[in-house]
């Protein structure tokens, strides 16, 4: 027996067929992964929070939330503040350069990254995996400390460790210093957090 | 297409339904091809338990998930209360969410001895190596099942943990950021990911899995079982057509797995019973804490399954990324000196883009690349083990050796993962990390050399 002819005319019309409704299914697939996106709710959601400082002692830190995230308002030493300098050599990134528009508000790109020496401002997430750091500020020699530890933070979950600056310390898996919010004084103790174009 | 039967005349009622049914579905055709006319080979040790279990398991996971969904609330706002209603109020709740929570870790373990046994008698080699494949698929949506389920209690062991994991995504190059927004449904970890979490968890996975599961066995009794000495059953025949080594997989061995089964369910029993939490390995004590996003627990670990892989993760710091470039500077030096000239300059140029690559992306995202390495370089066994011999009873004693150590690492690596982060630690899993992949990537050298032991031609088996 032998083959019958191929009728060109049917494979081509079988092709297009073909990619007609590959094209269909992919344009399916196009609101099934857009539903995924954060909802609309979820977009609006995320207005600035304001936090009174006025209670905060030198030493100490509070936090806030903004956004879902924890943000922490620390009030430091004249102690703590000269530590921030000498650190410098230990640091992965110890000037900001990294990532400043995300990271770093102008008005935090110096040394003690915020608007006023004392008052440090920072999402409270460890920019490796999003754990919280806690807070280290006893120095000294620690368990998952180096013995001339000058106080700052310690990620649980991987190790990573931050000055009293935010700024994480060399070869730990956190690339980059913990971020400094958009924020700004509405008073002398009042904060915005969230907002600092001014009004 | 089968013939229309007929029932001979003076049949049993019982045999009439049977002609009934096989005429219109192939119930007796199935039960003769999976179950009573499937030859598996005689000889068979304790390691080949740990399939059949892996299906009762696997049972068991999806009855107690049935009746645990008609309690549970997937809402960020009732979800943790809901846990606890099924644990107090629900009659007999606590044993339905007691056998759930056990059944994970007990998957796991039947797993990875089902895993290691495969590895040992050589069961992923030509031609199982789509048994093998497969059954790595099942590993991995046993991983994504777990991880899924594991943020439905909504404790804060379920919330860090989800954290964590989803910013994984987020250190992909380029796309990470939005990906993770995809995963999450929101900016951070919420209802949104409960929900479709809950969705993974409870269809969408299981789906998958049970299709898999089926793929997998298809796959096995289309090439028959290998054994422990990895002897081709088929190749010695009787006159009828029977594998000379092989016996009925029933009923010789399913009441063979029944011994393993009860043995397996007094374990189970007694640990759902005694032990449910297990010292906080099955179930993790901060997760009795509800989700808190404001802070972290001061010492997180994922459940005990996961650390081997999560040691890995964390042993990638920027060191390791340098000591990984010196060690793909080296291969690249050995290439090209002892490979043909093509070969050569292909080495070459892959070793610099590869070191390249290295040094430009943070050691975060390579810390999440060796994690997925470490799990997809499974699928690649069968093609890296160029032994000439499959089972390990016929290799070099030294490989004997080889694999033991390797055993030892995974389960130093595991225990690494559930400790807190120190300087020690991390250098024994980084050496660690470079025996796993080590032991993998130079397989297809290692595993060539030694005197390997004549394999016989029938099945080792002593009658008792």
């Amino acid at each position: 027996m032998s083959e019958p002819a191929v009728d060109k005319s049917r494979r081509n019309w079988i092709a297009i067929t073909c990619g007609a409704g590959a094209v269909g299914g992919v344009a399916v697939a196009v609101p099934f992964m857009s539903s995924l996106a954060p909802s609309e709710r979820a977009k609006a959601a995320g207005a600035p929070v304001q936090a009174d400082i006025s209670g905060l002692q030198p030493g100490t830190m509070m936090t806030v939330e903004w956004r879902g995230k924890p943000v922490w308002i620390v009030r430091r030493t004249e102690e703590q503040l000269a530590t921030l300098k000498p650190l410098e050599g230990e640091l992965a990134d110890p000037f900001s350069k990294r990532n400043p528009s995300e990271l770093t508000p102008p008005y935090a790109r110096n040394v003690p990254r915020s608007i006023k020496p004392e008052v440090f401002v920072c999402v409270g997430i460890c920019t490796h995996l999003g754990c919280s750091p806690v807070a280290k500020f006893e120095p000294g020699a620690q368990p998952s400390l180096p013995n001339d530890w000058e106080g700052g933070f310690l990620c649980p979950c991987h190790g990573s460790t931050f000055d009293l600056a935010g700024r994480v310390f060399k070869n730990k898996p956190a690339p980059d210093n913990l971020e400094v919010p958009p924020h700004q004084y509405l008073s002398d103790t009042l904060l915005l957090i969230g907002d600092d174009s001014k009004a | 297409m089968a013939e229309f039967k007929q029932a001979p005349a003076g049949a049993s009622a019982n045999e009439r339904l049977v002609t009934w049914v096989d005429n219109r579905f192939p119930a007796t055709k199935l039960f003769k091809e999976h179950m009573s006319e499937y030859y598996a080979p005689k000889n068979f040790n304790f390691w080949y338990f740990f399939g059949s279990l892996a299906m009762l398991v696997l049972v068991i996971q999806i009855v107690t998930g049935i009746f645990l969904v008609m309690h549970y609330k997937p809402d960020a706002a009732l979800a943790f209360a809901s846990v606890e209603y099924i644990m107090r109020d629900v009659p007999w709740g606590w044993l339905i969410r007691y056998m759930h929570s056990t059944g994970a870790s007990a998957f796991f373990i039947v797993v990875y001895l089902h895993m290691f046994r495969g590895m040992i008698y050589g069961s992923y080699r030509k031609p199982r190596e789509l048994i093998w494949i497969f059954g790595c698929a099942i590993f991995l949506c046993l991983m994504a099942e777990a991880f899924f389920g594991y943020l439905l209690p909504w404790g804060q062991m379920s919330y860090w943990g989800a954290q964590v994991i989803v910013n994984l995504f987020a250190a992909v190059p380029f796309i990470g950021p939005d990906l993770a927004l995809l995963i999450r449904g929101d900016y951070v970890v919420g209802d949104a990911t409960l929900n479709r979490f809950f969705a993974f968890h409870v269809i969408a996975v299981p789906l998958v899995l049970l299709g898999l599961v089926v793929a997998h066995v298809i796959a096995l009794h289309e090439v028959g079982s290998n054994n422990p000495d990895g002897v081709e059953i088929k190749a010695k025949k009787d006159a009828s057509g029977k594998p000379l080594d092989g016996i009925p997989f029933h009923p010789y061995y399913t009441v063979h797995d029944l011994l393993g089964v009860s043995v397996f369910l007094i374990i189970f029993s007694a640990i759902i019973f005694f032990a449910p939490e297990m010292g906080g390995y099955f179930l993790e004590y901060n997760n009795f804490i509800p989700a808190d996003p404001l802070k972290t627990p001061p010492h997180i670990a994922p459940v005990w399954y996961f650390t081997p892989f999560y040691s890995m993760l964390r042993a990638t710091t920027d060191t390791m990324v340098n000591v990984v470039c010196v060690l793909v500077g080296l291969g690249a030096v050995l290439a090209a000196l002892r490979a043909p000239m093509k070969a050569k300059i292909a080495a070459v140029v892959g070793a610099i883009v590869l070191i390249v690559l290295l040094k430009t992306f943070d050691a975060k995202f390579w810390g999440v690349v060796v994690m997925g390495a470490a799990v997809i370089i499974l699928f690649f066994l069968p093609w890296l083990d160029h032994s000439p011999v499959k089972s390990i009873r016929y290799r070099p004693g030294w490989h004997k050796a080889v694999y033991g150590v390797f055993v030892v690492y995974f389960a130093v690596l595991g225990y690494l993962g559930i400790q807190p982060p120190s300087d020690i630690g991390t250098l024994v899993a980084q050496v660690g990390t470079l025996f796993y992949f080590g032991f993998f990537l130079l397989m297809p050298w290692w595993s060539r050399l030694g005197t390997f032991k004549p394999v016989p031609d029938r099945v080792v088996f002593q009658a008792h």
